[in-house]
């Protein structure tokens, strides 16, 4: 895991004296963190990250797991569904069965922090253990649209926390408590974002049977409607009639989700012979990603909706032009024509991607602008400057705050 | 030797930071009448927040577009006739948020006075307007000038957000009615020529490193000039 020192060439020393001069403000506070899941997922993918820094910053902080059987995750993903706006049958005995492995988290947990963070829906209720010390709820769902059931149910726990956490604008919901936007990040020193050589580059191309010979056009994503691969394939063509290009589809974890495999049939389907389309269904290989990133022209993220879109960030970060649906915290990666184009159609994705292939200096100069953006305002140090400040928040009222 | 011809301040300049957390309200516009009722009832954390923001979070884009109204009138609206209006308000002129807010506000009525159609535009569901609010935070740097020469080594070292909160917030949120530099330049440096080249500035219309880097040349050309450094 990385040290704090090796941000330094990427963020500068300022950024980092700043960091030291926070966490010498919380001196003494515990922050204790609470999910689902201790691996797999955004979530626990940075909170690995960021645990051990805030530790390194000696701001003392622990992370726990709730525990639940099927039934509660099955509860749980049905919640998920329901909160992105999906039809989903949630009865009342979904409902009980959520509140029993709640209570026995409650009563089992053992609650350390003078700050305890609650990630997403499913610890939700251990807030009923609150006593004078601070809690904050993250939702790090699009909850723009939610159905309603599920979240007035969810509301009567999210009203007794001090603040509530969200991702984008778009998200924030009228509620009683203070709520902060705190976007996500990516960590440039990961397997995902981290340089690399072109001869690792190269393996792996070699490895998909990839040639560098035509321009290559990227989506990277898990196999899902709602990140409309098919759309992408249909974008891919038109441009195809007009500049001879390649086009890859990488994702994983779809092997054990039965609407993800029927997707990447349907995608399969949707490329035909062209031996120009490259249909990769991959196990979780951050390397490998990187890798295909690297090697594109242009990255396109055609997502009909998103919690955040951070394959967004990574394909800026690695300073490559990037067409995008204005869709969740996209919006907030990418200004439109200033850091990337964005799109709201087939039609309008396959114009920008003919733009960015025929424009080379004026492609390269949105990757700049939006490796800078990136750079700037989504890379783990801002993230972990902004949960120090929104720790900081819960001690004082006033919007100019002297420390 | 150089470091002995260099006047000392009667008070050395200590370097602040302001480092920022965005507060949501959940309250949102999708109109200019709408978006008109925001700007009167916020508070002035979120009028600053809607003015500044993009000087921060958009560093290499210069100058424009300059603040979120203009932004959001001219790109979701598509009413570019107001949105250059908005886009150039003229932000050094106002001392104070409040006086600010009441430029926009009259900007905005005026117009709609004028063009009664343009309420009737609304923004797309994906594009509409959130009001957020800026919380910010304050807080001494280690470092500090006794000189113009250690403050034009600080200058080269220290974060944007240092300079951003000399140079905007101190003014306008806080009330100072200069900026920082120009107010430790004239009364502890004794000169005046320098700090009022520096109030002279319109840092709205520069990329903050293109700030720093304007600030260094004109602190660096007055050390030459009087001290004969090249």
């Amino acid at each position: 895991m990385a040290r704090l020192e090796e941000y330094k060439p990427i963020v500068g020393q300022g950024v980092l004296d700043d960091l030291r001069a926070l966490a010498e403000r919380l001196k003494g506070k515990t922050i204790q963190h609470i999910n689902s899941t201790a691996v797999g997922g955004g979530v626990a993918e940075i909170l690995t990250r960021m645990v051990p820094l805030f530790q390194e910053l000696n701001v003392n902080t622990r992370w726990d797991v709730i525990k639940g059987g099927d039934k509660f995750f099955e509860v749980t993903k049905k919640f998920h569904n329901a909160l992105h706006g999906r039809a989903e049958e949630i009865n009342e005995a979904d409902f009980a069965a959520f509140m029993e492995t709640s209570i026995e988290n409650m009563n089992e947990m053992q609650y350390f922090g003078d700050i305890v963070y609650i990630h997403d829906p499913q610890p939700i209720a251990l807030i009923q253990k609150k006593t004078d010390n601070k809690w904050i709820w993250r939702c790090h769902v699009d909850v723009s649209n939610p159905d309603r059931t599920v979240w007035e149910f969810l509301y009567s726990f999210i009203a007794r926390y001090d603040a509530a956490v969200f991702s984008s604008p778009e998200f924030s919901p009228k509620i009683p408590i203070r709520q902060f936007l705190i976007s996500p990040s990516i960590d440039p020193l990961s397997d995902k974002n981290k340089e690399l050589s072109e001869d690792v580059i190269n393996m792996v191309l070699e490895k998909y049977h990839i040639k560098k010979d035509k321009p290559i056009i990227t989506q990277i994503s898990r196999f899902d409607r709602l990140k409309d691969p098919v759309g992408v394939i249909e974008a891919y063509q038109e441009v195809k009639k007009y500049i001879d290009c390649q086009l890859i589809l990488a994702g994983g974890g779809a092997t054990d989700d039965p609407e993800g495999i029927k997707v990447y049939e349907e995608t399969k389907e949707k490329a035909g012979n062209d031996k120009d389309v490259h249909i990769l269904l991959m196990p979780q290989n951050d390397t490998e990603i990187n890798a295909l990133q690297r090697a594109s022209t242009v990255i396109i993220q055609k997502s009909l909706k998103e919690g955040f879109g951070l394959t967004v960030a990574e394909a800026l970060w690695k300073g490559k032009p990037v067409v995008a649906s204005a869709v969740g915290g996209i919006p907030l990666q990418i200004k439109h024509k200033y850091s990337g184009l964005l799109c709201h159609s087939v039609e309008g994705a396959t114009f920008a991607l003919k733009q960015l292939l025929n424009s080379s200096a004026y492609a390269k100069k949105l990757g700049e602008n939006g490796r800078e953006h990136i750079k700037n305002n989504f890379l783990i140090t801002r993230h972990l400057k902004d949960y120090m400040l929104l720790f900081l928040s819960l001690y004082h009222k006033e919007d100019v705050i002297y420390l | 030797m150089i470091e002995n011809e260099i006047k000392k301040a009667m008070e050395p300049f200590h370097f602040y930071t302001r480092l920022h957390l965005s507060e949501l309200t959940g309250l949102k516009a999708s109109n200019l009448p709408e978006l008109l009722g925001l700007i009167k009832d916020a508070p002035d954390s979120a009028i600053y927040h809607h003015t500044h923001r993009f000087l921060l979070q958009h560093q290499y884009l210069s100058p424009e577009p300059p603040n979120d109204f203009a932004y959001w009138v001219t790109s979701a609206l598509g009413d570019d006739r107001l949105g250059e209006k908005l886009a150039s308000i003229d932000t050094m002129k106002y001392l104070t948020i409040r006086d600010l807010r009441e430029k926009i506000i009259v900007t905005i009525e005026s117009y709609l006075k004028a063009y009664p159609s343009s309420a009737k535009r609304f923004a797309s569901e994906n594009e509409v307007f959130y009001l957020i609010k800026c919380v910010s935070f304050i807080m001494p740097t280690a470092y500090i000038a006794n000189d113009l020469r250690e403050f034009v080594e600080i200058l080269n070292k220290i974060t944007i957000d240092s300079i951003y909160f000399h140079m905007f917030e101190a003014r306008l949120r806080l009330e100072r009615k200069s900026n920082d530099f120009s107010l430790w330049i004239e009364s502890s440096i004794g000169d005046k020529d320098l700090a009022d080249k520096i109030l002279k500035l319109d840092p709205y219309t520069f990329t903050l490193e293109d700030l720093r880097k304007t600030l260094i040349q004109m602190v660096t050309k007055k050390i030459g000039k009087n001290y004969g450094q090249a």
